[in-house]
């Protein structure tokens, strides 16, 4: 299947990522190519195979659930691009 | 010692032991070598100032008991380490410094190892020739146009180039062995679980697994027990015993069985390949293998399912970088559009490309087409590396289609580019263990590797095939340092 540009559109949307139209062309070009080369898996019936779901022959080891660190907030804002004293500040969202 | 950079990491780490030299002299020879390898873009952070102060402190206390005692180590900038800045090749990490550290990066400076630099790689570990990364594309000490592959492929060329004594990558589809093959050194990715993915930059989860690169055998069995074990903090890491790789190591393999599996021989293998892999499967049936002819029928829908597979779970972890907790942040004038426009200043070409397939192939009324089938294919795969291990001990392989490309070749198609981990990527998909040993030359003089793909958990048996081969190969070197 080829990606047009309209679907190059409306994917980078979902994926919140902006595109100018030169970067949308390239795109639907570059995705194209790829779709068809993942398409050879048509060929392949898949009607009686069960999907994988786990490559390792365990079972995940579960751990209780309790606090290990906290008060750790001057740490996780650290990286922040923009905050007060206490939050992240992001643009406003609520007029 | 006139050259201590040239020894491997099994002699450094006895040398200072024995008080030859010190942590200090090898960290020095280290970082001058480093200081003088600009033309290979190989670092994106030194810490060679840290490293020396690291150095100086362990020759006062004198504390030899830990497996890598002594010795500076370089690691792939996809590993969070501690106040150190961490970019996994993005520019929308350009400026992240971790307030925490990577399992395993921890578990090598708990055994006595300490940081000398976080190294180039492809961004997010997207990428086989390391030119997606955002700091520029790595040189191969091979030569100055040639890539060294990616996405380890800073770690590949600053062991190949003596930067550091042995280091560490990261493997999703190839992106250990692959440079591990174009550079001429060992490289190792373990059994999905072996090793912790906690703090490593997630690419593809289901994927993803951290591995030792070395200069030879025994090194890459010494580096891959200090690194491995269960980790409470990653759920998909197996509680197993790590062996004593290192101790177990023999490269008496007779009686062992190989399988070859028909299906590599793929169309327009250059011959000098055909020739390494006749020449690989001489080497073991002289150690006393036994060969066997094998088949592993799905090995041609390996790469179009990875590229459902991995892209589809690189969308989801990527989601992550919005421009709120961490990295690169765009103007906006609203939350959507500064979410938009931070994600397409800070994602490279490659990254968009695969969040954008992986949000296609998993986006409404396309899952199970695409997902869902590629699911299905993937355990096809692994039912055939299943089958054979009924019979086989293990399989031999080249790792490559072919040796170490020129800059600029495959960036104008992505799908070339794609084709060079048609070897490796069937071992990602089904978990196992894999390793690329250096086993000979092309007519240009460029190094290929042999790949040799184990049982599960049975990393033991694929190091002591390897050792088997390098006794034989007697691989060696033959660059001449150009670029300092």
């Amino acid at each position: 299947m080829s990606i047009d540009k309209d679907t190059v559109k409306h994917i980078s949307k979902l994926a919140r990522i902006s595109l100018d139209e030169k970067k949308i062309d390239n795109l639907s070009k570059d995705l194209s190519s790829i779709m068809k080369f993942i398409e050879k898996l048509n060929k392949i019936n898949t009607d009686k195979t069960n999907p994988l779901t786990s490559i390792i022959n365990a079972s995940l080891k579960s751990r209780k659930d309790e606090v290990k660190d906290g008060k750790i907030r001057s740490q996780i804002l650290k990286n922040s691009p923009e905050k007060n004293e206490e939050f992240f500040v992001v643009p406003k969202v609520i007029e | 010692m006139s050259n201590i950079s040239e020894l491997s990491l099994t002699k450094i780490i006895n040398g200072i032991k024995k008080k030859d030299f010190t942590s200090e002299e090898v960290t020095k020879v280290f970082i001058n070598n480093s200081q003088n390898s600009k033309k290979l873009n190989a670092y994106i952070s030194e810490c060679f100032d840290d490293a020396l102060k690291s150095a100086k402190s362990f020759d006062k206390k004198k504390d030899y008991n830990g497996l890598l005692s002594g010795v500076p180590i370089a690691v792939k900038d996809l590993f969070c380490t501690k106040d150190v800045k961490t970019t996994a090749g993005s520019k929308i990490l350009h400026n992240f410094i971790p307030t925490y550290e990577s399992t395993v990066t921890s578990n090598l400076w708990s055994k006595g190892a300490f940081l000398l630099g976080k190294l180039n790689c492809d961004e997010f570990a997207m990428g086989s020739s390391n030119e997606t990364s955002f700091f520029g594309n790595v040189v191969n000490p091979y030569g100055k146009q040639l890539v060294p592959g990616g996405s380890s492929g800073g770690s590949a060329s600053a062991l190949a180039a003596e930067l550091t004594p042995a280091t560490i990558g990261t493997d999703t589809g190839g992106s250990i062995r692959q440079p591990a093959s174009f550079t001429g050194i060992v490289g190792l990715k373990p059994t999905y679980g072996r090793c912790s993915r906690w703090g490593i930059a997630a690419f593809a989860s289901s994927l993803d697994q951290a591995g030792p690169m070395t200069k030879n055998v025994e090194d890459c069995a010494l580096l891959l027990q200090a690194m491995s074990g269960y980790d409470p903090k990653d759920s998909t890491s197996v509680d197993a015993k790590v062996e004593n790789y290192s101790s177990k190591l023999t490269e008496n393999v007779k009686g062992l069985k190989i399988g070859i599996p028909n299906e590599y021989r793929v169309d327009n293998m250059p011959t000098e390949i055909d020739n390494l892999w006749k020449q690989g499967i001489d080497y073991l049936k002289d150690a006393g293998a036994i060969i066997k002819n094998i088949s592993l029928p799905h090995t041609v829908y390996a790469l179009p399912a990875y590229y459902i597979v991995a892209p589809a779970e690189a969308s989801s972890n990527l989601a992550r970088y919005d421009g709120v907790k961490y990295g690169h942040r765009a103007k906006g004038k609203n939350l959507i559009e500064m979410y938009e426009n931070t994600r397409s200043e800070g994602f490279g070409d490659e990254v968009k490309r695969r969040i954008l397939i992986g949000t296609y192939v998993l986006s409404s009324g396309y899952y199970d087409a695409y997902y869902l089938k590629a699911q299905k294919v993937r355990q096809l795969i692994k039912n055939d590396f299943d089958k054979v291990f009924s019979d086989v001990d293990a399989i031999l392989t080249p790792s490559t289609p072919s040796s170490a490309f020129k800059i600029g070749d495959k960036t104008d198609d992505p799908v070339s580019m794609y084709l060079n981990d048609i070897f490796t990527v069937p071992v990602n998909l089904s978990g196992l263990p894999a390793i690329s040993v250096p086993a000979g030359y092309d007519e240009n003089n460029l190094p290929l590797g042999l790949q040799i793909i184990g049982k599960a958990f049975d990393e033991q048996t694929i190091l002591n095939l390897s050792l088997a081969i390098e006794k034989r190969a007697n691989f060696k070197k033959n660059f001449k340092v150009w670029w300092s």
